[in-house]
């Protein structure tokens, strides 16, 4: 797997823009973004309503991700690119919720949908439609997802990355200012993780650093690759772009996602939380 | 649209003395941008991110002391360097 693999640029984009096995999809935090616009042909992807079991907290199950990709008119034999807002937040998710339920050809538009219109590309409002398909999908593969007792037992064991802002990881903060509350009962951070904000992991413009820059940051961060790693956030969706960063640009075999993330594990009776920075 | 509003969006409904606010407007030529602001800390780290409103506007709540506000916009960067207080709400003005 290298880079080109799993992230494709602008140009690669407007050159598939009106390839019939290409489906471009917005995911974006702000769902109502692909409202205004969104690139040419994009289909939307709602990351709460369509990814989101509508009772438990869970994911939509198998055959709710065959029938919803089906309801999308992606077929298992389409290149599917991901690109929304937030520096690809929710993109990412997607990416790895993707790979999960193992759909493998999937790529992410490298700096999103905030690179697309620094770069005054066009962005249209018409909707396209496709034809609906017969969709299958795979079981998931837990080796990418970490559940709330893999996190317990790590602590010590395995790396522990905690994406979030410094202040969130302290325990001064629950979420970032500027997004809705999905509230943990308890602030901090679980025992031995290290503080790697994702916004390290990217540039201004939402592209990502370099493989040599990406390296570099984990290794003067004291994490040992070779080793293995949970990456968690607040709800997963954080995480999910350093887990693209370590799986996928860089390669790293065993690095899961915790998508319960802090609201789960600072919920939990009796685990330990530790306060402070790094 | 005809002019940008002055300053960052209306402060109504915002219970400023409990809040440190840094808010603005991002213009060229007295014309709203649409574009991304993004809020450093002291140290230079990214804290936060939005996008401009419509009318080229944007806002903060963040933590008495020194931040950078960083636009960007299409063909352009601009830095401006605020220190905040809780309180009252700090207007950065950014014209590219």
């Amino acid at each position: 797997m290298s880079r080109s693999d799993v992230l494709v640029d602008a140009d690669w984009v407007e050159a598939h823009l009106d390839d019939p096995k290409v489906v471009i999809v917005e995911v974006d935090e702000d769902t109502s973004a692909y409202d205004k616009n969104h690139i040419k042909n994009a289909v939307r992807i709602d990351w709460k309503q369509d990814l989101q079991d509508p009772v438990r907290r869970d994911f939509v199950d198998q055959a709710g991700f065959e029938a919803l990709l089906s309801a999308k008119g992606i077929a298992n034999d389409d290149t599917v690119v991901l690109y929304g807002g937030n520096n690809n937040w929710f993109a990412s998710y997607a990416y790895w919720y993707f790979k999960l339920y193992g759909h493998d050809a999937v790529k992410l538009l490298d700096g999103g949908r905030k690179k697309w219109e620094l770069d005054s590309r066009d962005l249209v409002a018409a909707v396209p439609q496709r034809a609906a398909t017969e969709y299958r999908a795979k079981a998931q593969n837990t080796a990418i997802r970490a559940f709330r007792d893999d996190v317990a037992a790590a602590i010590g064991t395995t790396n522990l990355v905690d994406v979030r802002s410094p202040d969130e990881f302290s325990g001064k903060l629950l979420a970032p200012a500027h997004l809705p509350q999905e509230q943990s009962q308890r602030p901090g951070h679980v025992p031995s993780a290290r503080n790697i904000p994702w916004s390290k992991n990217a540039n201004d413009d939402g592209t990502f650093k370099s493989d040599d820059e990406l390296t570099a940051l984990y290794a003067e961060e004291q994490v040992d690759l070779a080793t293995d790693t949970i990456a968690y956030c607040r709800i997963g969706e954080r995480s999910a772009l350093t887990w693209f960063v370590l799986h996928e640009l860089l390669g790293v075999d065993n690095v899961k996602n915790y998508d319960g993330s802090w609201t789960e594990y600072g919920s939990l009776v009796g685990v330990p939380i530790a306060l402070g920075a790094n | 649209m005809c002019g940008a509003s002055v300053g960052g969006p209306q402060l109504a409904g915002i219970d400023v003395t409990k809040e440190t606010i840094i808010q603005g407007s991002v213009t060229r030529d007295g014309e709203p941008l649409g574009g991304y602001v993004r809020l450093l800390d002291g140290g230079g780290e990214f804290t936060a991110e939005v996008p401009t409103s419509a009318t080229g506007q944007f806002r903060f709540f963040a933590a008495p002391g020194t931040w950078t506000v960083r636009a960007l916009v299409p063909g352009a960067t601009a830095d401006r360097t605020v220190v905040a207080q809780q309180g009252t709400a700090t207007e950065v003005p950014i014209a590219v």
